[in-house]
């Protein structure tokens, strides 16, 4: 079971153990999680979806009647949810389940909670690969839940095919929701908990700072609900579909692929220029210590290991 | 990235008393693990299934009702039927001595009894996970 091989079959089989097992190996970067990764890909299909917002927008609470609408449809449904953790002691208390609870025994719903590891950006590092393997196991949509975001988390709309951007009254003032960055990464605002004063307020606020985007993007639509009462739910379930619908799924595919490329790229960069201190300064320490002790500036390095490889390169290239 | 220990505390049964748990989950959380809770009046099927989903090397259960006896062997018996039995199981709440041993033939390493200190389960789940390396 816990040979490379028997994971990838058993996730493309929809495997539960395999599903799981896979999971674990890309978020602990185990050394064959990236020929998993490799195998996988091209089994990617349908929809990924991205929930964000401040803590205590409801956005568990949305997510899990969004599961209830696509296990009605009769969709198998893929859950990441992520937690923050410590900073100092690395650990987390992952929560998100205790709202989902009613589709706990469901065989149809895979959800699995994610701390997020010292990565910022309201995801963990491994939260794009997570969704990958999710996807390939052959549920769709597959449904990402960010950490509650502060304005600069803005990293799930990299990676879901369609952000909403959970807002509900009385968290801030109109200048919070005028801070460039978090209003743009809504594809969808949901204005949650409709039935709260100060619902009125909050739309207008949010629409007079759509008034305000550059002219060349889209404006994403608003959508009240509540999602404690289910109200305005099947308004916002169309909205998702119309914005689904507005992209092929291959357009979808290539564009995700173009992201993961992007992010493959400064994972490498990092182990490179890791690679290169080791060979010219005999590692990061030893490059930190010039810096503490006042007699190369981090640029001076940085140029230092430009040159190295450019050398390297050079050699190569010359044979 | 380095692994970690991941931990579910699970609730079954129909005491919504879970104040033990949150309690241990914590405490657990503070040693550097990553805790799952799923929330109270769990079945012993939808914890079994959290716990494969979620990938956990333990499953802590929390029970004060006193329906232990068949509570904590029917979560035992949902994981092995799944596969899992390779995740250590724990318990805790009110539960008589005389009862123990049964819950520990059905398969549970520990039982921690009413005021134990949470240090004591932080110490099992690592000398447990260093047997297993």
């Amino acid at each position: 079971m816990s040979s490379t091989a028997d994971i990838i079959r058993g996730v493309s089989e929809g495997s539960i153990r395999a599903v799981a097992r896979a999971l674990s190996m890309v978020e602990n970067g185990t050394s064959n999680s990236s020929d998993i990764l490799d195998e996988l890909f091209g089994l990617r299909r349908g929809i990924t979806l991205g929930i964000t917002g401040p803590p205590g927008a409801g956005k568990s609470t949305l997510v899990n009647r969004m599961i209830s609408h696509y296990r009605d449809e009769d969709r198998s449904v893929g859950v990441i949810a992520v937690d923050p953790s410590s900073p100092f002691t690395g650990g987390a208390l992952l929560g998100d389940r205790i709202r989902m609870q009613s589709h706990a025994s469901d065989p149809g719903v895979f959800i699995r909670s994610m701390g997020s590891r010292g990565h910022l950006g309201g995801l963990s590092g491994a939260t794009r690969d997570a969704s990958f393997v999710l996807s390939a196991a052959g549920y769709n949509p597959v449904i990402i839940e960010t950490v509650g975001v502060g304005q600069a988390e803005v990293e799930v709309a990299d990676l879901a095919d369609i952000t909403l951007l959970v807002l509900v009254p009385g968290l801030g003032d109109d200048v919070q929701s005028m801070k460039a960055g978090i209003m743009e990464i809504g594809d969808i605002i949901v204005l949650n908990k409709a039935d709260n004063s100060g619902i009125d307020q909050l739309e207008s606020y949010v629409k007079a700072s759509l008034e305000l985007m550059p002219s060349g993007l889209k404006r994403p639509e608003v959508i009240r609900v509540s999602a404690t009462a289910g109200e305005g739910l099947d308004d916002l379930w169309a909205a998702v579909d119309r914005f689904a619908a507005s992209h092929t799924e291959k357009e979808r595919i290539s564009r995700s692929a173009i992201k993961t490329l992007n992010e493959i790229l400064k994972e490498n960069g990092l182990l490179f220029s890791e690679k290169l201190l080791e060979m010219e300064y005999n590692g990061r320490e030893e490059a930190e210590e010039l810096i503490l002790t006042g007699t190369m500036s981090p640029y001076a390095i940085g140029k230092n290991l430009l040159k190295a490889a450019e050398g390297m390169f050079e050699h190569n290239g010359s044979k | 990235m380095d692994r970690k220990i991941r931990v579910l505390i699970g609730k079954p049964g129909l005491d919504g008393h879970d104040r033990g748990a949150k309690y241990i989950a914590r405490a657990l959380r503070d040693a550097g693990m990553e805790v799952i809770y799923t929330g109270i009046r769990q079945t012993p099927e939808a914890i079994a299934n959290a716990a494969i989903q979620e990938d956990v090397d333990f499953v802590g259960i929390s029970l004060l009702s006193g329906a232990h006896n068949h509570l904590f062997p029917e979560v035992a018996r949902i994981l092995s039927e799944k596969g899992a039995s390779d995740i250590i199981l724990f318990g805790g709440g009110v539960i008589p001595e005389e009862d123990i041993p049964n819950l520990k033939k059905a398969g549970y390493a520990a039982i921690f009894t009413p005021g134990a200190p949470a240090s004591e389960v932080v110490e099992f789940i690592n000398l447990q996970m260093e047997n297993r390396q």
